[in-house]
C-alpha cells in the first residue's frame, strides 16, 4: 500500500507540473470523446433518416437494378411479382419505379430521373401525398438540393423528356407541387417524384417497378424469381465504410493531442528520474527493491492519465452534454460530407465510447510513464546517494 | 273558245306548243340552257382539272421515297462543318466523312486542334469512338448513345438512325407551304413499330427538287422536340443537296448548331480499311 500512497503524495507534490500535464491530457480525452461521439451521431442520423425515408426494412431490387450503374437503369423494370404485390396490398411495401429522365429548367439541361411512387404510400416518410394535388400538369414533389440546383420554386413548370420502355422519347410539364426539407441526398439530388400510376402509364410500364421498399419491421419472408432482397447490412454498408473512413481520418487530430499529452509525461518522467535520484538511492539503501521503485515511479506517471479521466470529466461533461443537446450545427456545405446530414449532428456518447478511451488513455499513458523508468534498474544505490548518474 | 296570244294551245303536239312563244321567251329559254350547259360543262372541267390533278400529285409514301431516293447513294464522300451555338460562345468544328450505303459511315474530326483526331466509326447499329487524348476505342451503347455529340443539338442515336425514312415510318400528305421561295408538301410521318425513337415527324419536302426543307420530331405526347431547317440547297454532282442545315433541340435554350457542307463527292471509291477499327488509330 506504500507505493500508491508514496505516488499520490509525490504527484500532487509536484504542483503545477502535474495540472499541466493533467490539463493537456484532459483535453486530449475530451477531444477524443467528441470526436469520436460526433462520428457516432452522424452514423446514427444517417443511418436512422435513410431508413426513415428510403431504405424501410430492406429493399427488393429488380435483377437488374444497380444503382451505380446508369447503364443498367433502362432494363431495370419488371411487374411487381405477386408475393410482394400481397405485402403492398397489406400496406407493408411500396414499390418504385424509376426512369431515366432530362429536364429542361429555364433551357437548361439538368440530368434527373423521374421516380413514381403511390401517393397512398406510408411505408416510407415522404410527403408523397402532396402528389395527389390537382394540377394541370403531372404534380411532382422534388427536394430542396433538386430545387436549389434547377433554380425551382413551388408551383414552377418543368419540362422533362424522358424514353419509355420501346425507347420511343416523350416529353411532358409537370408542376413542383411541394419542395421537400430532406437529408437523405438519395431521394432528392436530381430526383422528380411523381405519381407512380402516371409513370407506368407515360413510360408504358403498366404494373412495373424498379424496387419495392419494406416496411421498417419487415424480415424477409419471400424471394421472389427476378428481384433481390437487399437489408440493411447491405443497404447502409456504404454508410458505414464512409463513417469509417472519416472517423480514421479524424482520429489524427486526437492523436497528436494525446501525443502532445504522452510527450509532456515522458518528459516529466525523465525529469522527475533525473532530479530524484537521491531520492531513488534512499528508497533502495532503505530496502525497496528496484521493480518496486520503477512501480512507483510507472504509478505516478500513470496517475496523470486518472486525474486527467477525472478533471476531463469535471470540465467536459457539461460541454459534451450540451453539444449532445443542442448539437453541433452543420455549414450549408454539409453536403459535402457525401451523406445524409441534418442542420446539426447530434455527437452519442456511449458507455462503451467513455470506457474505451479511459482505458486508452490509461494505457498510453502508463506505457509512456513506465519506458523512463527503465533506467532505475541500471542505478547502482551508492551512485544514486551521491547523485551520480547510471 | 279561240286561245290567246301567250296560251298555248292544251291539244298541240310539243313543238307546235312552243310556235307560240314570243321571242323574248325564246332569248330566256336559250340563255337558261347556255347557262345549264355552261354550268355542267364547267362542273366537268373541274373534276376533270381535279382529278388530273391528283393524279399528278404524289402521295405521302412517294414522296418519302424520291426523297430517300435522293439523299441516299452507293457512298459519299463529305467535308463539313458544324457550328455548335453555346450559352457564351460558339464552336466550329470541321469533320470529313465517308459513307457507304446506309450501314457504314466513319467521320474524322479536323479541327479545332482539341477536336483533331477524334474518329467515329458507325457499322449497322455499333458505332465506336476513338479519342487521340486517351488513345481508346470506346463502343457507344445504351446510355451513351442519347448523349450530344461534341455538345451539339444532335445526339449519336441521331447519326446511329437508318436514313431510309421510309423503312421507319408511314407517310402521309398533309399540306403545302413555301419555304426560302421553294414550294413544298408538307408530310405527315407516323412510326410503323413502337420501337422508334421520335414516334411522329413532320417533314417539307420540295415539290420540285425532292430535298427535306425542314423537320419536326415529335415526342410521344405530341410536343416538338427538335427540328431541323435547311438554310440552303446546291446542286452537287446533279443532286440537290442542303449545304447549310440548323439543327435545333426545342426543350433547351440557344441558336441550335448548324452544319455547313462544304464538299461532297456522291459515288467515290472507299478503300474497305475504312470501314475497320483499324482505321480509328491511324
Amino acid at each position: 500500500m506504500i507505493i500508491p500512497k508514496l505516488a499520490i503524495r509525490n504527484l500532487l507534490g509536484a504542483g503545477v507540473r502535474t495540472w499541466l500535464n493533467v490539463i493537456v491530457l484532459s483535453i486530449a480525452f475530451f477531444a477524443i470523446v467528441f470526436m469520436q461521439g460526433l462520428y457516432i451521431g452522424m452514423n446514427e442520423q444517417a443511418r436512422d433518416a435513410l431508413i426513415d425515408t428510403y431504405y424501410g426494412g430492406g429493399q427488393y431490387w429488380q435483377k437488374n437494378y444497380d444503382p451505380f450503374d446508369p447503364f443498367a437503369l433502362e432494363d431495370s423494370h419488371a411487374p411487381v411479382p405477386g408475393e410482394l404485390q400481397q405485402l403492398v396490398d397489406a400496406g407493408q411495401a411500396t414499390p418504385i419505379l424509376m426512369v431515366q429522365a432530362t429536364s429542361f429548367p429555364s433551357g437548361r439541361i439538368v440530368p434527373a430521373m423521374l421516380i413514381g411512387i403511390s401517393p397512398e404510400q406510408q411505408v416510407i416518410n415522404i410527403p408523397a401525398d402532396v402528389l395527389k394535388r390537382e394540377s394541370d400538369a403531372i404534380p411532382a414533389l422534388i427536394g430542396t438540393r433538386m430545387a436549389k440546383s434547377a433554380r425551382l420554386n413551388s408551383g414552377d413548370y418543368l419540362t422533362i423528356r424522358w424514353r419509355d420502355a420501346n425507347g420511343t422519347y416523350d416529353a411532358a410539364d409537370v408542376q413542383i407541387v411541394h419542395i421537400m426539407q430532406t437529408t437523405v441526398e438519395v431521394i432528392d439530388a436530381g430526383k422528380v417524384w411523381i405519381p407512380l400510376e402516371t409513370l407506368q402509364q407515360v413510360a408504358s410500364m403498366p404494373n412495373e417497378a424498379t424496387i419495392v421498399v419494406t416496411a421498417k419491421n419487415y424480415t424477409q419472408a419471400t424471394t421472389p424469381e427476378g428481384w433481390n432482397f437487399k437489408n440493411h447490412d447491405f443497404l447502409l454498408a456504404d454508410l458505414k465504410a464512409l463513417v469509417k473512413q472519416k472517423t480514421v481520418g479524424a482520429s489524427i487530430l486526437y492523436v497528436m493531442l494525446l501525443f502532445l499529452g504522452m510527450l509532456a509525461i515522458f518528459d516529466t518522467q525523465v525529469l522527475s528520474i533525473f532530479r530524484r535520484q537521491k531520492e531513488i538511492g534512499t528508497l533502495i539503501a532503505l530496502g525497496m527493491t528496484r521493480s518496486k521503485v520503477i512501480r512507483l515511479f510507472t504509478l505516478e506517471g500513470a496517475l496523470h492519465g486518472l486525474l486527467a479521466a477525472v478533471v476531463g470529466f469535471m470540465w467536459g461533461s457539461p460541454l459534451l452534454w450540451l453539444m449532445a443537446k443542442n448539437g453541433w450545427p452543420m455549414p450549408e456545405y454539409g453536403d459535402d460530407f457525401g451523406m445524409a446530414l441534418g442542420e446539426a449532428i447530434y455527437p452519442m456518447y456511449t458507455g462503451g465510447l467513455i470506457l474505451g478511451t479511459t482505458i486508452l488513455v490509461l494505457f498510453a499513458v502508463t506505457i509512456v510513464s513506465f519506458l523512463p523508468t527503465r533506467r532505475i534498474a541500471k542505478l547502482r544505490p551508492t551512485d544514486a546517494l551521491r547523485g551520480k548518474r547510471a | 273558245m279561240k286561245p290567246g296570244k301567250n296560251e298555248i294551245h292544251p291539244k298541240a303536239p310539243g313543238r307546235q306548243e312552243n310556235a307560240g312563244l314570243s321571242f323574248h321567251s325564246w332569248r330566256i329559254l336559250c340563255a337558261c340552257a347556255t347557262l345549264r350547259a355552261l354550268y355542267i360543262f364547267s362542273v366537268l372541267s373541274i373534276t376533270f382539272i381535279l382529278s388530273v390533278d391528283a393524279m399528278a400529285q404524289p402521295s405521302g409514301e412517294e414522296i418519302l421515297q424520291r426523297v430517300d431516293a435522293n439523299m441516299t447513294s452507293d457512298s459519299k464522300i463529305l467535308t463539313s462543318k458544324m457550328i455548335i451555338h453555346g450559352r457564351r460562345a460558339s464552336r466550329t468544328i470541321e469533320s470529313k466523312s465517308y459513307i457507304e450505303g446506309t450501314n457504314k459511315s466513319f467521320t474524322e474530326y479536323l479541327s479545332p486542334p482539341r477536336e483533331a483526331g477524334t474518329k467515329m466509326l458507325k457499322l449497322a447499329d455499333q458505332l465506336w469512338t476513338y479519342s487521340p487524348q486517351t488513345d481508346r476505342t470506346i463502343l457507344i451503347s445504351g446510355h451513351m448513345l442519347r448523349q450530344s455529340v461534341m455538345g451539339s443539338d444532335l445526339s449519336y442515336e441521331d447519326m446511329m438512325e437508318d436514313p431510309k425514312l421510309v423503312n421507319l415510318y408511314d407517310a402521309e400528305r398533309v399540306g403545302e407551304e413555301t419555304l426560302v421561295d421553294r414550294p413544298c408538301w408538307i408530310v405527315g410521318l407516323t412510326a410503323k413499330t413502337a420501337d422508334i425513337a421520335y414516334q411522329s415527324r413532320k417533314i417539307w419536302v420540295d415539290k420540285e427538287r425532292y430535298v427535306l426543307m425542314k423537320e419536326e420530331r415529335y415526342a410521344k405526347s405530341g410536343k416538338l422536340l427538335k427540328t431541323t431547317t435547311i438554310n440552303n440547297v446546291e446542286l452537287k454532282s446533279g443532286r440537290w443537296v442542303a449545304t447549310s442545315v440548323t439543327f435545333k433541340d426545342q426543350l433547351q435554350s440557344g441558336q441550335g448548331t448548324e452544319f455547313i457542307l462544304q464538299d461532297i463527292q456522291f459515288n467515290a471509291p472507299i478503300p474497305d480499311y475504312i470501314f475497320t477499327k483499324a482505321s480509328l488509330r491511324k
